[in-house]
């Protein structure tokens, strides 16, 4: 197949793969399937581009072209490389999880659910695969729209409402600010595309383009930047594979790789490294890491506890975008993959307790751990990967966001990354040390509470077991990224 | 026969009019009407091809040249750009009547419903294609009456008293339009516009000509609903048939801006207007308030057809706005819109008129779980709400790509920090309909048996959809348009 067919079909995969599951919704059996094999070719078309790419004979594909200047058009690059094939593969480890979740569960409309699944994957390979900031802006506003009857799938007055929060505070940071950002840089520029060091640098004053970048962080709401975060644990009334996918990785992800892409390619790192407003803002990613861990804290119920966890760590990433130098780019598009692979073990977790013994909050988990081991037990592999401890993946990317810190010569962020993991051993080791040495109260003795459905539990295995896996080879990652600064 | 395409254009809709009254049948008329407008649209066709080939045509009325006092046609590329919105418009409304003003208007009077809507039609190409300011009055008249006709054609009987307010209203303004146009030929002894044109700058010392100025401003300003003279307006659109609602909303605001812009370019001169008068000082402020306050307004609107009224009025604000920043960015984004808005808000009425068909109310409240009982006519106001909003891939974007792009370029960012917010307001006032719609169970009251509108009305309200999508994907038709327009307006002007 020839290389821009390739990009096109990878990015209408998704599309196509709704379509056919609104088709065939009168057969459960029939749909899940497709769900599942739809993911999986996504995921073997996407690998499929590695090799090209290394080779670096890929280019920019134009799909249409709507006005002068303003186009439609897709390009690999490593970053977006990485973040299409984290989000692709756990697609399909979700799916498996969400047959099992939602049956399960008896959840209502799950046609309606699965289709909306699928266009969210579909905006988020668009987002990853954006050539210029237009196509990555439509991607990005198609992904808030389409989950929003995600977010409000129960019908619920409580969950109407928390829609209202998520599209609200999603669409008026990008149609305000980010939009703004974006029509600016066009307005100093003439172009939008993506170009390695950066398209700005030059163009305007060093106050210009500080207010640019805070446009851009703050804009990109998805990215749950202080005081930008609320609709993140208001979307935790979704049913739980939608958190674990979509608020632990899609969506929250494509909010990161934005900030990310915008720093390195449309200002470039030596532009934003000298912009007045750039140690400000970084600051303010340290608060959100510091609030969002102590938030977490006081959080009884554990999809809120992941929320704000979710909302500190992504932080890191924008931090690293901040911080503009290599060590912090490769910590940042580590962390993409790392954090992924953690928090949606947790948020498995999660939702398998949630079907099995029907418990919400923490308080009541006590001694659940010996009716659910393995449940639990994964839940515990995906902590490590989040406080960044061996022998979990999250290590690695600490590690070089560390670095990029010192580089920066930012002492003071590197102690709050530090506090930050100590933090994150607390108020999530709480949770499997409860199920497994606090003493049951007496009503689950009862009510004879049996390990989740094994869709969720293999779903459960495959992610906890790459999240150590990536402890030991994070070679793959490690060179994605380089690739980035390579050549 | 290609010779005579200008006055072709008014000629067809004007003499099948009567045709209509005279058949007193009223699926005869309709018949007449659809020929009629249909044949409106390809004559408008042809004449685009002509105006962007071999320039502007000019037509001698009658063949008596304009140095002989006879009436001059003249089709520039603005012209033909708003001949393609109105006849675009007429040619899918039209249609659409044939079951909404059915079930909305008396059997007795369709006839005279497609009579006073081929006036109507008449009236606003008549506008685009003079070349005399007279004619323009003249032409402006026969527009606005007929529109006050059909406006009374309503079934609601608030429908007599918002037409009578219109009525009034507009022959206030047409009365500010012909003492303008009578101080200018009592100072020139023309009334051809090419010639003001050239005979107006040397007068330009005169005390009279800045109050012809102002008089013909504020007489149109009216006629376009511009705040604070748009009250006539958001009664007229939710009490009008349904059909009348989409025509008025889409065609008749944006062949008043059209004149405004003939007045300030082509009569007067844009240094004359902008530099002179300081034309964009008063606009610009009127028009912030217009977008900023009717976008407010339409967020607390419980009956939709009003709600989106008072959208319009915000986005004859938009278009206004895009004027008066007076650079060629500003001015394509505000003839682009004019386009987009007639096709979007076209849209988003007729899909009201479906739901009006079926329900025989549009209040908000009715409409809860409409979405599933019916999913095209919904699906159509989705497309044309993404549109209000400005969401990439629908047309309404490149409007707003274009306003904030001129806005920024002048360096008023404020302004375009505005145009966004409001946008947000946009999505408001659309995501209570989606809410209703989607995502409310349906308490089993008012629409417990309706079922989707009838293929007859879908069709050209999908038409509309679609194009409201395809402008969006592939905007280079209506930006050459719009571009080539402006290039040939300031050109003028310099």
């Amino acid at each position: 197949m020839s290389y821009p067919l390739m990009l096109c079909m990878i990015v209408s995969i998704p599309f196509m793969g709704a379509g056919l599951i609104l088709l065939t919704g009168k057969y459960p059996n029939l749909r899940d399937s497709i769900s599942f094999v739809v993911a999986t070719i996504l995921c073997a078309s996407v690998y499929q581009l590695i090799e090209p790419l290394r080779q670096g004979s890929l280019h920019e594909v134009t799909l249409l072209e709507v006005t002068t200047g303003i186009s439609l058009a897709l390009n690999v690059e490593p970053l977006g490389l990485l973040f299409a094939l984290v989000a692709s593969f756990l697609w399909i480890v979700t799916g498996l999880y969400a047959v099992g979740y939602m049956r399960g569960h008896h959840e209502k409309n799950q046609t309606r659910f699965f289709a909306c699944f699928a266009i969210a994957i579909g905006g988020a390979m668009g987002v990853s695969f954006s050539a210029n900031l237009f196509t990555l802006f439509a991607f990005y506003e198609l992904l808030t729209l389409c989950t929003f009857p995600l977010v409000t799938h129960h019908g619920t007055p409580e969950a109407k409402r928390a829609g209202r929060v998520y599209l609200g505070i999603l669409l008026s940071t990008s149609v305000g600010l980010q939009l703004l950002a974006i029509i600016w840089t066009w307005n100093l520029t003439g172009t939008l595309d993506f170009r390695p060091g950066g398209i700005l640098g030059g163009t305007a004053s060093n106050s210009v383009l500080s207010i640019l970048i805070a446009l851009f962080v703050f804009g990109v709401g998805k990215a749950a930047v202080m005081p930008f975060h609320r609709w993140l644990p208001a979307a935790m009334v979704a049913p739980t594979p939608v958190s674990a996918l979509l608020h632990a990785v899609a969506v929250v992800k494509v909010g990161v790789f934005t900030i990310l892409k915008v720093a390195i390619y449309t200002f470039g790192l030596s532009t934003l490294s000298e912009l007045a407003s750039t140690p400000w803002l970084r600051w303010i990613a340290a608060v959100t890491i510091i609030l969002g861990s102590l938030v977490a804290f006081t959080k009884d119920n554990l999809k809120a506890r992941l929320a704000y966890s979710t909302i500190s760590q992504l932080s890191y990433i924008v931090l690293a975008a901040l911080l503009a130098n290599e060590f912090a780019i490769i910590g940042g598009g580590m962390h993409i993959a790392m954090h992924a692979f953690g928090k949606i073990t947790l948020f498995f977790a999660a939702g398998a307790i949630l079907v099995a013994a029907h418990k919400t909050d923490i308080s009541d988990m006590r001694g659940l751990g010996r009716k659910m081991p393995l449940t639990f037990g994964a839940f515990f592999v995906g902590s490590l990967s989040i406080i960044g401890v061996p022998p979990a993946g999250g290590a690695w990317s600490k590690w070089f966001l560390g670095l990029g810190t010192l580089e920066a010569n930012e002492q003071g962020l590197l102690a709050v990354l530090m506090l930050s993991s100590l933090l994150s051993l607390v108020y999530l080791l709480e949770v499997p040390v409860r199920a497994f040495f606090s003493s049951p109260s007496g009503v689950e003795q009862e009510t004879g509470v049996k390990e989740a459905p094994w869709p969720c539990l293999v779903a459960m295995g495959v992610s906890s077991g790459l999240t150590l896996g990536l402890f030991l080879f994070p070679d793959f990652l490690y060179e994605m990224m380089k690739m980035v600064f390579g050549s | 026969m290609m010779a005579h395409l200008p006055v072709m254009q008014v000629m067809v809709p004007l003499l099948a009019a009567p045709l209509c009254a005279l058949v007193r049948n009223g699926r005869v008329a309709w018949g007449i009407a659809v020929a009629s407008s249909w044949a409106a649209f390809w004559i408008a066709w042809e004449i685009f091809q002509v105006v962007h080939s071999t320039g502007a045509i000019s037509y001698s009325l009658g063949g008596w040249s304009a140095s002989e006092g006879g009436i001059e046609y003249r089709i520039d590329t603005l012209g033909t750009f708003v001949l393609m919105v109105v006849t675009l418009v007429g040619a899918v409304v039209t249609p659409y009547a044939l079951e909404s003003v059915g079930k909305e208007v008396d059997k007795s009077k369709q006839a005279l419903f497609y009579a006073a809507f081929l006036l109507c039609l008449a009236g606003l190409l008549g506008i685009v294609v003079t070349g005399d300011m007279f004619n323009v009055f003249v032409f402006l008249e026969i527009s606005s009456l007929s529109a006050y006709a059909l406006i009374a054609l309503g079934k609601d009987r608030r429908a007599l008293r918002a037409s009578y307010q219109y009525l009034i209203m507009g022959s206030v303004g047409a009365t500010f339009i012909v003492i303008g146009i009578g101080m200018l030929y009592v100072m020139t002894g023309s009334l051809n516009m090419a010639n003001l044109a050239i005979l107006l700058p040397e007068l330009s010392s005169n005390r009279t000509i800045p109050v012809a100025f102002a008089f013909l401003t504020v007489g149109v300003c009216l006629k376009l609903a511009l705040f604070p003279l748009h009250m006539w307006l958001p009664n007229a659109y939710t009490f009008a048939p349904s059909a009348v609602t989409a025509f008025i909303a889409s065609t008749a605001t944006k062949v008043a801006i059209y004149v405004l812009l003939r007045l300030f370019y082509t009569v007067f001169g844009s240094d004359y207007s902008f530099l002179e008068m300081q034309l964009g000082t008063y606009l610009l402020p009127l028009s912030l308030i217009a977008i900023f306050s009717m976008s407010l307004v339409a967020i607390f609107q419980a009956n939709v057809k009003r709600m989106l009224a008072y959208s319009s009025l915000a986005q004859i604000g938009y278009i206004i706005l895009g004027i008066s920043l007076f650079s060629s960015t500003g001015m394509t984004a505000s003839i682009l819109h004019l386009f987009n808005h007639a096709v979007i808000k076209g849209c988003l009425f007729m899909a009201l008129g479906c739901v009006m068909y079926r329900l025989n109310s549009v209040e908000l409240d009715d409409m809860m779980g409409l979405g599933k009982k019916m999913p095209l006519t919904m699906g159509a106001f989705l497309v044309g709400g993404f549109g209000l909003i400005g969401v990439p891939f629908t047309a309404g974007f490149i409007s707003k790509w274009y306003l904030i792009q001129g806005a920024l370029e002048k360096g008023l960012w404020p302004v375009a920090v505005l145009v966004l917010l409001t946008s947000l307001m946009a999505v408001v006032y659309i995501w209570k309909v989606v809410e209703t719609v989607y995502f409310s169970e349906d308490p089993g009251s008012v629409n417990s048996d309706c079922s989707e509108a009838p293929i007859g009305l879908l069709i050209p309200t999908w038409t509309l959809a679609i194009l409201c999508v395809y402008f969006g994907i592939d905007a280079t038709l209506t930006t050459f348009g719009a571009s080539s327009a402006v290039a040939n307006l300031m050109g003028i002007g310099s």
